[in-house]
């Protein structure tokens, strides 16, 4: 446990230090996040303008849902952009040969061996809004700190999500555009999920569970929080990170290396 | 007709030099298409995975129907259902991702090769996606008899002239996108990352375009600013004409012209200076 520890402080400190390499880029980063929430907003103030609300959620509710939105926007673009979209290039190029050789876990390797700064400042503005929001209705500390649960199981399942999708390259080579498809679909968690008509609440609950990422945190924050529900979510996170292991070692049985 | 000998012959010259030029020219974008349709077809399961990306519209027609069933938004839930699978359709006509290619073929030198034909490598990027549209079109197709199937309350079926009028305007959309992203695409000769201006420019065409709501329900101050930008004639004037709702056609065609001939002067003035710049690296 403890190499692994200082391994990941290795890759993290030597990430950073190239990427501050581009300080630009980073400047461009927070630019378009700040758009990127400016624009959110703004498609939610449509909703909002003439006196329409979704069910039970008043204008500062619906926010929260969308700050953790942008919060975990912020942590995939930190987390697991950078590094799952890196897979197909190691199947494709045969590079990955290299990291199963390494004496360490080869998804730990994969899943973390870069970070990208350039997420920060969505998890920065994601922080804001909820915050703001947060002040406004008045909302006690206990509730934020108990979010940190359902937050890190939202985290969860969207990482392995994600992980099981990429591993699929083993098979599909050229297949990168899959997670294109699950970040399409995660667009849907900017609002709460009594917005959506019946079938598509089925859908984002129990076949792409976006309900899990946004909506039940949020709930949480907001101090009405359902035991049920955040169970579910810790289940299905446990669920589905054991599934991606799985998954990876099936995968790897597959694998022919491409150029060696 | 009274012509001379000598302006016939004139004529004739003409026609003798243009003629071939045309043909010429005719075979080279029918052997480029016919080229990149079959790379574009080889990839099927990918181009799937890229039609089922553009959610994001059916996402919002959720949201939509449903916000219309309790509140006043001046369209019902059946226009927005229509308005949506509209918008989707027109954003399957006009996703461009030149500038990813462009700037790629910069960076590892590949352009030089390009320069070295006769040809404008524009012509291949815009044969690629052009091809790719045709190869797209059948798992498009296949959705929208799927939405019909699940929402028969939203059928409809556009006239033969609104569907004319809609073809000729989505490839209007077509190229005033595609000529965006070119343009933006010039600044890889001088700047690394020239994506990252199009990730930016990309929010306003996502929150302006009419993928997101309809134009019908902006504020109308908001709504008369950005009917002057470019931005909602690749979504949602298409769109809008495709299921009927009113649009001022003569105005649009007008702006879409405009700026389509705006983008084109800073392209190939980008496309001059960026030539002298360019080094071939890597080449």
């Amino acid at each position: 446990m403890g190499r692994y520890w200082q391994v990941l402080t290795l890759f993290w400190t030597t990430a950073i230090a190239a990427e501050l390499e581009y300080r630009v880029n980073f400047l461009l980063a927070a630019l378009s996040s700040l758009g990127g929430l400016a624009g959110s907003l703004f498609g939610l103030f449509l909703f909002y303008q003439n006196d329409y609300t979704f069910a039970g959620w008043s204008w500062e509710q619906a926010l929260v849902v969308l700050g953790v939105f942008t919060l975990l926007q912020g942590f995939s673009s930190t987390f697991l952009a950078p590094n799952l979209n890196r897979i197909v290039r190691h199947i494709q190029q045969g590079t990955l040969d290299f990291v199963l050789l390494k004496p360490i876990n080869s998804q730990f390797w994969l899943s973390t061996h870069t970070l990208s700064p350039w997420g920060f400042p969505d998890l920065v503005f994601g922080l804001i809004v909820i915050f703001y929001a947060g002040m406004r209705l008045g909302l006690h500390a206990r509730d934020y700190l108990l979010s940190l649960v359902p937050i890190l199981f939202g985290s969860l399942i969207l990482y392995s999500l994600w992980f099981i999708l990429g591993a699929t390259s083993i098979w599909f080579v050229k297949i990168y555009n899959v997670t294109e498809v699950l970040r399409g679909l995660l667009e849907a968690g900017r609002f709460p999920m009594v917005a959506y008509p019946t079938a598509y609440r089925f859908f984002f609950t129990f076949v792409v569970p976006v309900a899990f990422l946004t909506t039940v945190p949020a709930e949480v924050i907001l101090g009405r929080g359902e035991m049920g529900w955040t169970l579910g979510a810790g289940g299905l996170a446990i669920a589905l990170l054991f599934a991606s292991r799985a998954f990876w070692q099936f995968a790897l049985r597959f694998y022919t290396s491409a150029s060696s | 007709m009274t012509m001379n000998k000598s302006q016939v012959k004139g004529e004739k010259h003409v026609l003798s030099s243009i003629l071939p030029a045309f043909q010429r020219n005719l075979r080279i974008a029918g052997t480029l298409l016919s080229v990149y349709y079959a790379y574009m077809v080889e990839y099927r399961a990918e181009l799937l995975l890229w039609v089922l990306s553009g959610s994001l519209p059916i996402i919002l027609m959720g949201l939509w129907v449903e916000a219309a069933r309790s509140g006043q938004f001046g369209l019902t839930s059946v226009d927005f259902a229509r308005y949506f699978l509209a918008a989707f359709i027109a954003r399957q006509f006009t996703v461009v991702w030149v500038i990813w290619e462009f700037e790629r073929e910069i960076v590892e030198g590949r352009l030089s090769f390009r320069l070295l034909q006769p040809l404008n490598p524009i012509w291949h990027h815009f044969a690629s996606h052009a091809a790719e549209r045709l190869a797209r079109l059948p798992f498009a197709f296949g959705l929208i008899v799927l939405f019909f199937l699940l929402y028969p309350q939203a059928f409809w079926l556009p006239s033969p002239t609104t569907l004319a009028l809609f073809m000729v305007v989505i490839i209007l959309a077509f190229a005033l996108r595609f000529l965006m992203q070119y343009t933006l695409a010039m600044f890889a000769f001088w700047i690394e990352r020239a994506s990252a201006l199009e990730q930016f420019w990309f929010l306003f065409y996502l929150f302006l375009s009419g993928l997101v709501a309809p134009l019908e329900v902006f504020p109308p101050l908001v709504r008369e600013i950005v009917l002057w930008t470019p931005f909602p004639y690749l979504i949602y004037f298409p769109a809008s004409l495709l299921v009927g709702l009113p649009v001022n056609l003569g105005k649009s065609l007008l702006v879409i012209v405009i700026w389509t001939v705006l983008f084109f002067l800073a392209y190939r003035w980008l496309w001059r200076r960026g030539l002298r710049q360019y080094s071939g690296m890597g080449a």
